[in-house]
């Protein structure tokens, strides 16, 4: 038997993870020790969008038993610096609020305290003084001259801006026969993992060195950008992680300001500091993909062959650009034209930022929004040339011949047959079927789609892309940024077992295992004989900027790297071997554990024993090996260049090619989804581990499904946000989620050692827009933004709704700003307009018939303040409220304007009471209101808040009516009776 | 996200669940499955100064059928319903809904009467009980009521329950000799919250519907043997009564949308069950 | 009448993965970080502390319940069991978990334990589950890396080897 036909590599073994990982045993950050007298954090969040912080009151927090320190924004300008930013912008970026906020869920206050239980006490405690400022949520509407500023120090709130031509865009648009184009607005959502982010940090002031353990997956860029806003040395911060993630995809990128900040909080309080954030908080404040406003538009041949394209993208990064931002925008600036031969481009690119939380790294990374412009583009083109889509598709992709293939905006595509994959999908996937199931489906009347996707899913991103952003000058004198340092190590032990040492920061892929695979397989070896450590410590591994777990870069370049390291180390080996058994180092083979001459398995050692050789003897080394026991390997790609002076870039070493196709039915009473088949076919290269990849395959296929059916971060445009939990944020449970049927060729890489190309990002860029394509073509329309929610469907269908009857209530209510409630009622008092008037302007009747009122102040006349407890149901909490009253006609009607502040959120409404005497001698009181609520109460419960908020108000009049009349509201009552009779359907 | 500060008093009889009720009122509330309760005290939206458990009630803790009704206990769970053997014979509606109710894995430990308590306005439980026109038995240290369901939820998260009453058992009307039900929600998800929920019952004289999700409690409406464009307007009529609003998951339209259509489909399927 | 104050720690006596054990606890502890801080069983996880994500599922009294919508003081007296329990013996695996394995039903593992205590009950009170059902069930849990499709295949799968291992016993 031949060394080659028992590789490992290639098979799907059982995952080394997995034993620990299913008896309990993990080892996740909250599951290990810490330090003895380690503290626990819990933040303080903005209730707001946007506000200036006028006081931050802390004592009685600060005085509450079991608490150590509490640290507010003028700590953080005390010990830090600003995170550095990537554009050039006069801009900070401070992982607190300090003295303003700017998006909703913002860190204003933490507390280090004994145990979590009492920090949060002591989080109720804090009193922050807030002077509210407009909000700006809307990219495009954040361009306007007039829009609120986030940033002062900004004239505008675009923090970047730049264009770019590759060819001559004008001129192929001049010539061609069409010019078509579309606008899309793709929504924020995140691929949120299981887990949480979490952090331990120890400052030590003798060393003024910090070592801080969190589950941050890399890039290690950041390393720098925490080394530097914590103002030490980057050998003064060691960074760590713990030995398992649960998950990430991208998410855990977003940690790095809590990083700062519980060093920080580390250094004031004097002890190690522990926190684990918690659902509502990563929801509200980790970052997500970035929404993106895009107006895209090509240049086509009366055949559907497009010649140009001109791209308009509007990036919103959030409240602030934070590192490695704009990268979403520039991480696919090479990949601008797709699986396309497209020479000719326009780019003109705005990062702007808005009062919404920042975003960072999350799985896809900027493909999404770039193939979601670009794959309705060429389904548009289709329709409107009145062509077949998989046609305009095959017309236009980069010729098999072709590659290498430069794209114009200057992508290097290292291998592929995007013709063959769309032969053998549209074969092996059963397109002929699936569309005549849609035909039949239509002849029953029912809503059957089918959508195409054709995506280049790029990884192993090149370190320089992101200075893309820089013009040409400014990247000049910064200095080139280019590579993808890969980073590994390889050891053995006295008793000659083997180590690897990574610095992949695994998040659950099986890193361990495959690389187990990949050296077993140099050292004749079985994967069981390799142990693999993947957690990473920067003070004794070696890595470097690009280490770390992104841009799907493990399979191309860290097990390149390992093998690199492997072979190397074999070599080695075999001189030693070639000396001890008088043979040539050629001659030797690693097999089955034994280091052996070919085709003499009598003249053999055992590995271990040669393997130990450089611990035990290492004066018997033949002269030309220095030591045979620790291999460190560096590799990074020598065509991952900066960009060039013409702003081109090679922004990813590998490209693979994912080609899907979508058949659906969307109902015609609900507008549900219902995914009947789902084909994706996948060139990802030499596959290293069939069952792995096809886990990276199924798992991004559902975060990609989520993306486009169910997810999204929504915003009111008034700032608040909405989502705040998993009853909110809909994650898709396996009754969502089809099997999707996948398909493979494969092309592998020439430029990576093992020709394996990334495919964990793929299906998170090409299932949304393929799905938005099916159901496009399933609703016969034109416009369609994610997430394709039923409701959004639904109104598409046009159905005339029918109208109400003549007495039921108005349906119609004026659309809100924000998270806006409207209502109205009619209460009746059994007494006189006046004695309702009177008893309105005066502050002991307020005080006493406001709900849960314990303290009524009177400002001025028409003004008045309180303090009130407000609760529906269980939910209870303590408010300040502010009323004041204007356009008084006594006694007839008045304006009622008042805000209310508190730990569950904020409200701020604007109503009209009228009062009409009616004819026993009583008063009728008609009042309508218009609020807006923020803060945690429109995060996690916008559910229940219009019924909530209108049980308060009618408790308000229902006091008031007992108060005036002096009985217990019969009127009320009789009032209510009726409205419940009517409900009954029996008055 | 951990609860404040309360205290905890596990009962061991009813008069000690009452007594506490009694000196605490509002700042007191009972524990049951927990399965909403627990989140609300975690998240902070809830802060009792005292926790009742009254799981350890026996007398709590019973299914019974008696005067037409079924009788489920405070302390009943979820699944221990939808498990009790005789459901699908006394109550069709009610076991077709159940299993709508969160998932197996919060039903195994929340209770029908902790539904019912909390009265979320696309709750499945509350939804059936007035559908079915049901009722609820409310008691202190001194003295018991019946509220029917109708009366007894008044909007979103709340009810009629006084602050020294608890909530000792519901009563589910079993189902009448003659009659078809039928129950469908249409949620995001599977499990999810229901965007609209709808519950009919018929005889051969009658047209019941109750609607979750759409106003801010359960609502019943109850027609003659309507059909054709007359149930049509009738449906209609009740949509826009519903006085639906948008929200994240939702307009205000489909949920109207939702309650004409899933409206009739339900009282279709009642009727084929009638029949 | 035995009122638990807030500020003190008070005893709770229960039986865990078949062991008596008495701990202390705030009546307001949730039993997660009971479990997992207080008598150090770090499998049970904490993923969204609503009871949503399934990944703290454990048994009590022999159903599947969410540990973070209970208070450790409501299990005095009940029978917990946890994923440290649900392996033969160290070293070993259950079929459940074994069949996990050989699936790839699992990658970073974080809503596994959740998965297999949920599934454990499952199976034992439905040998024969059909894949539907088996979904809906499923469906109170939230797993962000497998797409679930082999997480269904791997409960299938188990049920079919539970299935034989009776038969041949």
């Amino acid at each position: 038997m031949s060394v080659q036909s028992q590789a490992w590599t290639g098979r799907s073994i059982e995952r080394v993870e997995d034993a620990a990982l299913l008896t309990g045993l993990g080892r996740y950050i909250d599951d290990l020790g810490v330090p003895s007298g380690t503290l626990h954090a819990a933040i303080l969040r903005s209730p707001h969008p946007h506000a200036k912080i006028e006081a931050v009151r802390a004592a009685a927090a600060a005085a509450l038993p079991g608490v150590a320190a509490v640290i507010t924004g003028d700590d953080i300008v005390r010990l830090t610096t600003s995170l550095p930013v990537g554009v050039r912008a006069s801009i900070k970026c401070w992982p607190m609020a300090v003295d303003r906020v700017r998006y909703v869920g913002e860190p204003v206050a933490v507390v280090v305290a004994v145990d979590r239980y009492v920090a949060e006490d002591a989080l109720d405690l804090i009193e922050v003084g807030y002077r509210l400022l407009a909000a700006i949520v809307d990219p495009r509407a954040a361009l306007e001259p007039e829009a609120p500023r986030l940033h002062e120090s900004l004239d505008s709130n675009i923090a970047s801006e730049r264009c770019f031509r590759y060819g001559d865009p004008e001129a192929a648009f001049a010539k061609a026969a069409h010019r078509i184009g579309i606008d899309v607005h793709y929504p924020r959502n995140s691929c949120t993992p299981l887990e949480t982010y979490g952090v331990v940090a120890s400052y030590s002031p003798g060393e003024d060195a910090y070592d801080i353990l969190s589950g941050f997956q890399g890039p290690f860029s950041i390393h720098s950008v925490i080394a530097r806003a914590l103002k030490v040395p980057g050998n003064r911060l060691r960074l760590r992680t713990p030995p398992d993630s649960g998950g990430s995809f991208g998410i855990k990128q977003g940690v790095f300001p809590y990083l700062v900040l519980m060093g920080v909080a580390s250094r004031v309080a004097g002890r190690p500091v522990k926190w684990v954030e918690d659902r509502l908080e990563h929801l509200t404040g980790s970052v997500s993909a970035t929404n993106r406003a895009t107006r895209i538009e090509a240049a086509v041949d009366a055949d559907g062959r497009v010649r140009a394209l001109a791209w308009d993208q509007i990036e919103d990064v959030g409240a602030h650009i934070r590192a490695p931002e704009p990268a979403t925008l520039y991480r696919m600036h090479g990949n601008l034209t797709g699986a396309y031969d497209v020479r000719h481009v326009a780019v003109r690119n705005r990062v702007v930022v808005t009062n919404k939380t920042p975003t960072g790294l999350n799985r896809g990374f900027g493909g999404p929004q770039v193939y979601y412009a670009l794959e309705r583009l060429m389904q548009r083109i289709a329709l409107e040339l009145k062509l077949d889509p998989l046609e305009v598709i095959r017309r236009n992709l980069v010729p098999s011949k072709a590659f290498p293939y430069r794209t114009a905006t200057g992508a290097l595509l290292d291998s592929g047959n995007y013709q063959q994959a769309l032969e053998v999908a549209a074969r092996d996937g059963g397109l002929a079927e699936l569309r005549a199931r849609r035909d039949a489906a239509r002849r029953e009347g029912k809503l059957y789609g089918i959508g195409f996707a054709a995506v280049v899913e790029p990884s192993v991103s090149n370190m320089g892309y992101i200075t893309t952003a820089l013009t040409p000058e400014e990247r000049a004198k910064a200095g080139p940024k280019n590579g993808a340092q890969a980073t590994a190590t390889i050891s053995i032990d006295p008793l000659g077992t083997v180590s690897a040492h990574i610095a992949s920061v695994p998040q659950g892929q099986g890193h361990r295992t495959v690389l187990a695979q990949v050296i077993a397989d140099q050292l004749g070896l079985k994967p069981a004989d390799i142990f693999v450590v993947a957690e990473m410590d920067t003070a004794r591994d070696a890595w470097s900027i690009a280490s770390g777990n992104y841009s799907s870069r493990f399979a191309a370049a860290v097990c390149g790297a390992a093998h690199i390291a492997a072979a190397r180390l074999r070599a080695k080996l075999a001189r030693i071997a070639a000396a001890q058994l008088n043979v040539s180092a050629e001659e030797i083979e690693f097999a089955g554990g034994k280091v052996q001459a070919r085709g003499n398995p009598d003249n053999a050692l055992a590995f271990a024993r040669l393997a130990a050789t450089s611990h035990w003897a290492p004066g018997a080394l033949p002269s030309d090996v220095d030591q045979a026991f620790r291999e460190t390997a560096f590799w990074t790609p020598p065509e991952l260049t900066a960009p060039t002076e013409s702003d081109e870039v090679n922004s990813s070493l590998c490209h693979g090619f994912i080609f899907d196709i979508c058949g659906l039915e969307v109902d015609r009473v609900t507008g549900a989804v219902r995914i009947d088949k789902y084909v994706t076919m996948h060139d990802c290269g030499r596959v290293l581990h069939p069952g792995m990849v096809a886990g990276q395959i199924t798992g991004g296929f559902a975060h990609a499904l989520g993306a486009a059916l169910y997810e999204e971060y929504a915003y009111a445009p008034d700032g608040s946000f909405l989502a705040g939990t998993f009853a909110d944020y809909l994650v898709p449970t396996c009754m969502e989620v089809p099997a999707p049927l996948i398909l493979h060729i494969e092309t592998p890489s020439p430029f990576t050692p093992l020709g394996a190309k990334g495919v964990g990002e793929g299906n998170c860029m090409s299932t949304p827009v393929c799905v938005a394509n099916a159901v496009a073509d399933a609703l016969g329309i034109a416009d369609i933004d994610l997430p394709l929610t039923p409701a959004k469907l639904a109104a598409t269908l046009q159905r005339v709704e029918p109208p109400p009857p003549p007495r039921a209530v108005a349906a119609a209510l004026p659309a809100g700003k924000g998270r806006a409630l409207h209502g109205a009622g009619e209460a009746r008092v059994a007494a006189a307009p006046e004695a309702v008037w009177s008893a309105l302007l005066d502050t002991r009747v307020l005080a006493s018939i406001i709900p849960g009122c314990h303290d009524v102040e009177q400002v001025s006349a028409t003004h008045f303040r309180a303090d009130v407890t407000l609760g529906v149901g269980p939910v209870k909490g303590r408010y300040r409220a502010e009323v004041k009253l204007e356009d008084l006609v006594p006694p007839q009607s008045a304006t009622l304007i008042g805000s209310a502040v508190g730990a569950l959120g904020s409200a701020v409404g604007k109503g009209s009471v009228r009062l009409s005497g009616d004819d026993v001698g009583g008063t009728v009181i008609s009042y309508e209101y218009d609020a807006e609520i923020g803060g945690k109460a429109a995060a996690v419960g916008g559910r229940l808040l219009d019924g909530a908020a209108r049980i308060v108000i009618r408790q308000f009049f229902e006091a008031l009516a007992r108060r005036v009349a002096g009985t217990a509201a019969p009127a009320w009552r009789l009032w209510l009776d009726r409205l419940l009779a009517r409900f009954r359907g029996r008055p | 996200m951990k609860p404040p500060p309360f205290d905890y008093v596990r009962a061991a009889t009813l008069a000690e669940a009452h007594a506490v009720l009694a000196t605490e009122g509002t700042d007191a509330r009972i524990i049951a499955g927990g399965q909403t309760l627990v989140p609300m005290l975690s998240m902070r939206l809830a802060r009792p100064r005292v926790l009742i458990d009254i799981m350890r009630l026996p007398e709590l803790a019973t299914i019974e059928e008696s005067a037409g009704s079924i009788h489920v206990g405070a302390g009943v769970r979820q699944a221990e319903l939808l498990a009790w053997p005789d459901l699908a014979s006394r109550q069709p509606l009610l076991a077709a809904a159940l299993p709508w109710v969160g998932h197996a894995q919060t039903r195994s430990r929340g209770t029908v009467c902790g539904s019912v308590a909390h009265a979320d306005p696309s709750a499945e439980i509350p939804l059936v009980l007035v559908a079915l026109g049901g009722s609820i038995v409310l008691s202190t240290r001194r003295r018991q009521r019946t509220v029917a369901a109708e009366q007894f939820f008044i909007g979103s998260l709340s009810t009629d329950r006084r602050d020294e009453e608890l909530i000792a058992a519901v009563l589910f009307p079993c189902a009448p000799p003659e009659h078809g039900y039928a129950f469908r929600e249409f949620g995001r998800r599977h499990g999810d919250f229901a965007v609209t929920a709808c519950a009919a019952l018929v005889t051969p004289e009658r047209v019941r519907l109750a609607v979750g999700g759409v106003a801010d409690r359960p609502v019943a409406r109850e027609w003659g043997a309507l059909a054709g464009s007359a149930l049509d307007d009738a449906l209609n009529e009740f949509a826009y009564d519903l006085d639906a609003r948008d929200d994240l998951h939702a307009t205000a339209r489909f949920r109207r949308d939702l309650v004409r259509q899933l409206g009739r489909e339900v009282i279709m399927e009642a009727r084929r069950c009638l029949a | 009448m035995p009122r638990l104050s807030a500020t003190s720690r008070h005893a709770v006596s229960f039986v865990l993965n078949g062991r008596s054990t008495t701990a202390d606890a705030e009546p307001r502890m949730l039993l997660t970080d009971f479990l997992r801080h207080v008598l150090g069983l770090t499998g049970t996880h904490v993923g969204c502390e609503h009871g949503v994500c399934g990944a703290c599922t454990i048994h009590i009294d022999g159903q599947p319940a969410r540990a973070c919508l209970t208070l450790a003081v409501q299990v005095d007296g009940a029978s917990v069991r946890t994923i440290e329990d649900l392996a033969p013996e160290p070293g070993r695996l259950s079929v459940l978990q074994a069949a996990f394995r050989r699936h790839h039903a699992l990658q970073c593992g974080f809503c596994t334990p959740g998965m297999l205590m949920s599934l454990d009950a499952y199976l034992a009170a439905n040998p024969e589950p059909d894949e539907a059902e088996l979904r809906k069930y499923l469906s109170g849990h939230l797993c962000r890396c497998t797409g679930y499709v082999p997480i269904v295949a791997a409960a299938l799968d188990a049920a079919k080897r539970l299935r034989e291992d009776t038969a041949n016993a």
